[in-house]
């Protein structure tokens, strides 16, 4: 590997980003800020698959979190609310048992991962054609029944929203 | 491990430097730069049309629907990557070639059956949800 | 100094108390599916953290299909909330408790 400070200021500075953005998206009062923050969290989780080497991961990450899920996000946003429209959802709703939900489960994911041990990191090798060997062998069923379940989501979205006359034209 | 670092380090002085360029002459511009402000200099000059309405409207649904295909063909896009990265491997063995082969034909075949479905409906047209609204809402 | 396991486990907890927290406190649908995005985030990174560190290449296999699986779920999810939403002009999900209009 690299020299281990910079190979650990790296992760550091991309956790920190990830959880900054992550953050601005549980509490931001505007829906659009959050959304935009989902935005800037995929990327910084697709940054950390990068760290952990599993360049396959980091793509589809790009590909589908990023430029799919949070264009979706922001879509259904804008269908929604509209950017000038009442966009706060209300932030003192059981505001109280988020906060003690959020730091009891923080303190428990934090003893949690304290009591793991550190574990060996295995050699860094591009694991696309891996990950390709075992959808064609081990998990071609789970493959295969992919296809189905985009098949359905496909089917059942647009049915959805089919009927939908909203906004303007 | 001095070697090592030492990229880094070039990296970090180029970042550096282009960052502290950009920002140099974007303050410069605005200290030194004349400020007269007027209308005519406010509208969007030669890259677009006059905005027609206010952006923070809601947009239609047919977007949304467009970024639903979208979503569903990338990721079948994306299970063709380790498939393509494979393949040509697997060649080398024919009957393992056309297995993978028949794999990712009954995958693709799937999902075109979506499309296919998508295309009846007539939802790949810009304006398919217009016999739609009228069905309920009139 | 090294980076471990643990640290990535932290990052995924951190990752995961936020989202809930969303889930929690939000009232409109969609910043409540952000919050569920967030939720699945912090268990695939913590299936690939595991795959790096000793576990082989089935956590990222795992991982590559939650993907796909949390995409299925953000377009039915999101449709559904547009048809709420046309329903009664409002993607307030404590108010959306009636199976009936």
């Amino acid at each position: 590997m690299t020299d281990p400070i910079v190979s650990a200021m790296v992760f550091y500075a991309l956790a920190a980003f990830t959880l900054v953005a992550a953050g601005f998206v549980a509490l931001s009062g505007n829906i659009v800020h959050s959304a935009f923050a989902l935005f800037a969290t995929l990327f910084g989780v697709a940054g950390l698959y990068a760290y952990l080497s599993a360049d396959l991961l980091a793509v589809v990450q790009m590909l589908v979190y990023v430029g799919g899920i949070s264009v979706l996000v922001l879509f259904a946003v804008m269908l929604t609310s509209g950017l000038d429209g009442p966009l706060t959802s209300n932030p003192t709703f059981r505001l109280g048992g988020g906060i003690v939900l959020m730091l009891a489960v923080a303190a428990a994911a934090f003893v949690a991962a304290t009591a793991v041990p550190s574990g060996v990191e295995s050699a860094a090798v591009p694991t696309t054609a891996a990950i390709g060997d075992a959808l064609l062998g081990a998990y071609v069923l789970p493959f295969e029944v992919v296809s189905v379940v985009l098949l359905a989501a496909l089917v059942g979205a647009v049915t959805l929203a089919r009927g939908y006359k909203g906004g303007h034209r | 491990m001095e070697s090592q670092t030492l990229p880094y380090i070039a990296l970090g002085i180029t970042v550096a430097f282009s960052v502290g360029i950009a920002m140099v002459i974007l303050v410069l511009n605005r200290l030194l730069g004349p400020h007269r402000m007027n209308a005519e200099k406010g509208a969007p000059f030669e890259c677009g049309s006059d905005p027609v309405d206010s952006p923070g409207k809601r947009v239609n649904v047919r977007f949304y629907v467009v970024a639903i295909f979208f979503v569903v063909f990338d990721i079948e896009a994306v299970f063709l990557f380790p498939w393509a990265v494979l393949y040509r491997e697997l060649l080398a063995t024919p009957a393992f070639g056309m297995l993978a082969l028949a794999e990712v034909v009954v995958f693709l075949g799937i999902l075109a059956m979506g499309l296919w479905y998508v295309w009846g409906k007539g939802a790949l047209d810009w304006a398919f949800d217009a016999p739609a609204s009228r069905r309920n809402h009139g | 100094m090294t980076i471990g396991l643990p640290q990535y486990l932290v990052v995924s907890g951190v990752l995961l108390a936020l989202g809930l927290f969303a889930i929690v406190t939000r009232k409109n649908a969609v910043a409540i599916l952000m919050g569920v995005e967030l939720v699945l985030n912090a268990g695939l990174l913590n299936l690939v953290a595991f795959s790096r560190f000793g576990g082989g290449l089935d956590g990222q296999v795992f991982a590559l299909f939650g993907i796909v699986l949390a995409a299925a779920e953000a377009v039915v999810a999101l449709a559904i909330v547009l048809q709420v939403f046309r329903a009664r002009r409002s993607v307030d999900a404590s108010k959306a408790c009636e199976l009936k209009e």
